[in-house]
């Protein structure tokens, strides 16, 4: 690890002001940052830490959607949701492990945009809205491929909006060594259609199978979607599985969610 | 007897304590005053001519004391490998120089080719970033099939070939079983993979050299299974230090399973800086200089084929291996896929033919060497693999198959057809208890249960050999080893009456502190919370051999036996003189000596205070104090023994396979701590499952390691591993030791794999799947390929 500044702002605005530093980034639970400082690979000259910014961190809900805090924790979001969106409470209580969790916050995962993670698919399975300290983005124009966001240099996730769907699941299969997901996929039934999301398959990061999307909305059941995979020339080939296998997954977790979703 | 905590006693591990509660002292913790820290420049490429390397900006960075390159250590030795290979046509192995630092040329991703020392470890890093290093990359070959018919591409240019040795075993055999398998019934084929393994212990390498001018002496403290053999290299071999003048000390060690018996160049430089410096040097290994140096396992590309009769009874086995040694030689790689290796090839059968060819191959990847089971692994899983397949193809049980072609308990001791003499074993008894451990009779039940969830269930059987104890060195010296392999042991009576016992074995996670005392306790009718092991440090301790091989207690433990008698035929002579009476009249029991006959006795504690206080002493016939030294050198290997069974769902849709139980029953002779051989046992299966379904170390063509972290290269979690059922209730005493005890730390690791593919490959037949083989790890994605043609 190279040495850096740190700073930890009580308000988004302090926080903003931060990022307006040269070398400045943010940091949120530092489950991926600091594992990249530590290796060298990532060099900051200022950590913003958003952690202490209690706008940030919580959890509500309204009017058919739940609002999370972007420096909310995993094991937060799986308490606190429980109730109101088993979903993704179950899509946050199976990331990394316990340590990971307690550390590892919304805004990071999104911000990141693993190809693996989890939380991309939530976001755009559930069709969330992303709340920057400057904007809101739909999950539908956040996620740009892998590790690539609208979001600007220095932007803050403040929060994440996610509409509670009518049904939903979360189905993740683990690579087996980063337990990441070598394949995930979340089915959200809405009342404006069925969004799938996939994580962990495509070289262009998530994204929705609209294939499926299109066949259950006009039959929510694992029968519609009989017969049906993704695309292995898009999908992602490495040790852990080729593309035609990761395709394969693709269509067998989609059923499984949508059996799932009951 | 010592009422508790004697011999069969299942005592708590009273080192776990100190682990427990973090007061273990490993080498990291350690840092005497003064202390610079070490950072290496490794090499990113796999192959590559050094043609420079600029030091002089590094040099000059803040904080910096020292720069090293492979220059500095151009006149001192290389790290030999400790035995000698010979080719089928009488040549030596090829044995090219593994220097301190590389020199001239870096062979794989992670060779070291300069050191920084500096004040701290931070700017040593930054000073490692200022090297200049101009290095040409060049083509790479770490397929073993490739870097033998592709020449022009060499990892050691000066042997002219990446050919290390071509290896017969036994040469002589080897007409007899061609023409036996060219003339027999039925020929079953397996080609094969052993994958290659990164050992991973919890604790990475650490090594802080010390030297005080004063004295000349050297100090080496570092993360070693064997400090004895790491002070014999580095002053035989690699630098020349007097061995009275280095002390090397490994304190607690978290984990080694192999990868901390051999000496690495990171401990020779750390004692060369330190003494350019006058001031103590640090290196801690960070994990991913781990996965690039550490000496990997396994490795190994097979064909074997196993002939037979119709009815199932073996002719012969055949194998040829290919045998990854990486880009040099570690200590005992050479030994691994030949001895350890070709001499288990006739596993626990009858069989009158076999014959094993085995090219070891040089290739630009880390060193490959001995990890938990060394050898055996590789030869239990081609055999068990080969009888599995066989037994489907006759038609017949692959519980029978064995059974028909198992040594019988009257036939020992048994000469094997690969040349060693089994001396004690009963392969039926251990599978009778399988049988019904493993509850065989109820799988069918299990089976069609899973079949209506959707999962194909399977079952393997495995049952195996090894050779541990490792060795009787009359035998291991015909065999090429150039170190003996006996252990050493020295029990220490203090005038107080308490006792320290020093031994050559080191632990690191094997519990030696708890069982040794066990077995010295029992004999000597004393309190095993008095007697303390030490162990370790090479000022302390006799000349041993270390840790590895599930030899610690069968050969040292046996070393601790011969110098516990010497101590009590020494106290029977002072009790004799102090009761006024003959040796020859005085029986020793529970701790007391009496003159049969009388009521005349001492206690064992009275005893050793006369020994240091030895007023009125026959000072002609018995010298003072009562310290015993036995050096012990076993007149062959023991020859542990077991019967696995294993049981899987396969999920036939994402191809993911569950372990729902495992069953390992092993015959480890006497046992003298029924818990630790349990724990052992478990640990064992846990990297045996990990091999067979998890853990794999890839190299792209490149030479670039592709399963570099933790985040690629799969360990096995506890949720990945079933309960275990752990039974050494069917035990034959080994019949050459004293304690007649046989060694239990690999056996999980040798007879989990086989067992688990096994059991795969049975599920996927059963499911009407036409599936041989999966080589391992049987990933799930593998699986899924394997279903799907
Ligand atoms: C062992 C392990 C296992 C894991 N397993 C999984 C898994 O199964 N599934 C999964 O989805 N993830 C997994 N993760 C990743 C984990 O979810 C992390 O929480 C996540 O990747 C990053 O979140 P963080 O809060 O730690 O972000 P950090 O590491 O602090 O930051 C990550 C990036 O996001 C930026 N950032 C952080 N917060 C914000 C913000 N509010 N606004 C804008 N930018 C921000 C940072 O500048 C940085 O570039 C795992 C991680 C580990 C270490």
């Amino acid at each position: 690890m190279y040495n850096f500044e740190f700073a930890k702002p009580k308000t988004v605005e302090e926080a903003a002001s931060a990022m307006a530093a040269e070398g400045a980034q943010a940091l949120g639970g530092g489950q991926t940052l600091l594992p990249t400082m530590k290796q060298r690979l990532a060099s900051p000259e200022v950590l913003v830490s958003l952690t202490g910014i209690d706008g940030m961190v919580g959890v509500s809900a309204s009017g058919g959607s739940v609002t999370i805090g972007g420096a909310t924790t995993h094991a937060q979001v799986a308490a606190d949701v429980a109730e109101s969106y088993p979903a993704l409470a179950a899509l946050a209580a199976n990331i990394g492990d316990p340590a990971v969790r307690n550390r590892g916050t919304v805004g990071g995962s999104l911000a990141n945009n693993d190809p693996a993670a989890c939380y991309p698919a939530g976001a755009l399975g559930s069709g969330a809205t992303i709340t920057t300290n400057k904007r809101d983005i739909a999950a539908d124009d956040y996620f740009q491929g892998m590790f690539e966001t609208a979001l600007d240099e220095g932007e803050i996730i403040t929060s994440v909006s996610f509409p509670i769907p009518q049904k939903a699941n979360y189905q993740k299969f683990d690579q087996p060594a980063s337990r990441f997901a070598l394949v995930g996929v979340f089915v959200a039934k809405t009342p404006d259609g069925v969004r799938v999301a996939v994580t962990g398959a495509s070289n262009e990061g998530v994204y929705r199978w609209t294939a499926a999307e299109t066949a259950l909305n006009s039959d929510f059941s694992q029968a519609a979607l009989e017969g049906m995979s993704g695309d292995a020339d898009d999908m992602i080939s490495d040790l852990h599985g080729s593309g035609a296998y990761r395709a394969h997954l693709v269509g067998v977790l989609t059923r499984r969610a949508v059996a799932a979703c009951g | 007897m010592a009422a508790d905590g004697g011999m069969g006693h299942a005592t708590k591990r009273r080192e776990d304590v100190r682990f427990l509660t973090g007061r273990g002292r490993y080498t990291d913790d350690y840092t005497p005053a003064k202390t610079t820290y070490c950072a290496f420049a490794r090499s990113t490429v796999a192959n590559g001519k050094i043609n420079s390397i600029d030091t002089s900006a590094a040099a000059e960075m803040p904080g910096v004391v020292a720069v090293f390159t492979g220059e500095d250590f151009a006149d001192v030795g290389g790290n030999p490998a400790g035995w000698l290979i010979n080719s089928r046509d009488g040549e030596p192995m090829k044995e090219p120089k593994r220097p301190v630092l590389a020199h001239g040329k870096v062979r794989h991703v992670g060779d070291a080719y300069a050191a920084v020392i500096a004040e701290t470890l931070e700017q040593a890093m930054d000073a490692v970033e200022a090297i200049d290093a101009d290095i040409d990359e060049l083509d790479a070959v770490t397929n073993m099939a490739d870097a033998l018919a592709n020449t022009d591409t060499l990892v050691h240019d000066e042997i002219g070939t990446n050919q290390c040795f071509d290896w017969g075993w036994i040469e002589d055999n080897r007409a007899a079983t061609d023409e036996a398998i060219k003339n027999a019934p039925h020929v079953t084929t397996l080609e094969l993979v052993n994958n290659r393994l990164v050992p991973n212990a919890m604790e990475p390498r650490c090594s802080i050299g010390e030297y005080d001018p004063g004295t000349g002496d050297y100090r080496l403290t570092t993360t070693s299974q064997n400090p004895h053999l790491t002070r014999l290299l580095i002053s035989a071999f690699v630098m020349g230090i007097p061995e009275n003048k280095l002390t090397v000390h490994a304190p607690d060690v978290g984990g080694g399973f192999g990868s901390k018996i051999y000496h690495y160049g990171e401990e020779a430089l750390v004692l060369a800086a330190a003494k350019k410096l006058n001031r103590p040097v640090k290196w801690t290994s960070t994990r991913t200089e781990a996965f690039l140096s550490d000496a990997h396992g396994r490795d190994h590309v097979t064909k074997i084929e196993l002939a037979c009769e119709k009815d199932g009874t073996f002719i012969a086995f055949r194998t040829e291996t290919m045998a990854n040694v990486g880009a040099y030689l570690s200590n005992f790689s050479t030994a691994t896929p030949t001895f350890l290796h070709g001499t288990l090839m006739a596993g626990n059968y009858t069989v009158p033919n076999v014959y094993v060819n085995v090219k070891a191959v040089f290739t630009n990847t880390a060193p490959v060497d001995a990890y938990r089971g060394a050898g055996r692994p590789e030869a239990t899983f081609s055999l068990e693999r080969v009888i599995d397949k066989a037994a489907r193809e006759l038609g017949i049980d692959p519980v029978a198959l064995r059974r028909k072609n198992f040594i019988k308990p009257d036939q020992y001791p048994y000469a094997s057809a690969a040349g060693l003499e089994y001396d004690s074993g009963n392969y039926d008894a251990l599978m009778d208890g399988l049988e019904k451990r493993a509850d065989l009779a109820g799988f069918e039940a299990r089976r069609a249960e899973s079949a209506k969830n959707g999962k194909l269930r399977g079952l393997g059987i495995n049952a195996y050999i090894e050779a541990c104890g490792i060795a009787p060195s009359n035998l291991v010296g015909v065999l090429g080893s150039r170190v003996g392999l006996y252990d050493a042991a020295t029990v220490r009576v203090n005038a107080t009456g308490n006792i320290s016992v020093m031994v050559g074995a080191h632990s690191h996670g094997q519990g030696h502190e708890t069982a040794f005392p066990q077995v010295v306790a029992d004999m000597l009718g004393v309190d095993p919370m008095s007697i303390e092991i030490v162990h370790g440090d090479t000022s302390k301790i006799p000349f041993g051999m270390g840790t590895y091989g599930s030899r610690s207690l069968a050969v040292c433990g046996s070393a601790v036996f011969r110098a516990t008698e010497k101590i009590i035929k020494k106290a029977t002579l002072i009790a004799a003189h102090m009761m006024e009476d003959k040796p020859e009249n005085v029986d020793f029991t529970d701790g007391e000596f009496a003159v049969k006959g009388t009521n005349k006795k001492v206690s064992f504690g009275e005893v050793a205070l006369k020994a240091y206080i030895p007023h009125n002493f026959p000072l002609e016939s018995i010298e003072p104090g009562l310290e015993e030294t036995a050096f012990y050198d076993p007149a062959n290997f023991t020859y542990p023994s077991g019967a696995y069974a294993c049981e899987v769902e396969v999920d036939p849709e994402t191809g993911k396979v569950d372990i729902c139980s495992m069953v390992a029953m092993d015959d480890f002779g006497n046992v003298v701590n029924p818990m630790i051989v349990t724990g052992q046992v478990q640990g064992g299966l846990a990297q045996g499952i990990g091999q067979a379904l998890l853990e794999h170390g890839i190299y792209d063509e490149n030479g670039q390691l592709l399963s570099g972290s933790l985040m690629d290269y799969a360990m096995p979690r506890a949720d990945d591993l079933p309960n275990f059922v752990v039974d050494h209730s069917h035990a034959t005493r080994c019949t050459h030791n004293p304690i007649g005890v046989k060694g239990c730390g690999e056996a999980g690791a040798i007879g989990s794999p086989p067992t688990v593919v096994n059991a795969v490959v049975d599920a996927l037949q059963r499911g009407g799947h036409d599936v041989d083989h999966i080589d391992m790890p049987v990933s799930p994605a593998r699986v899924w390929a394997a279903i799907n043609g």
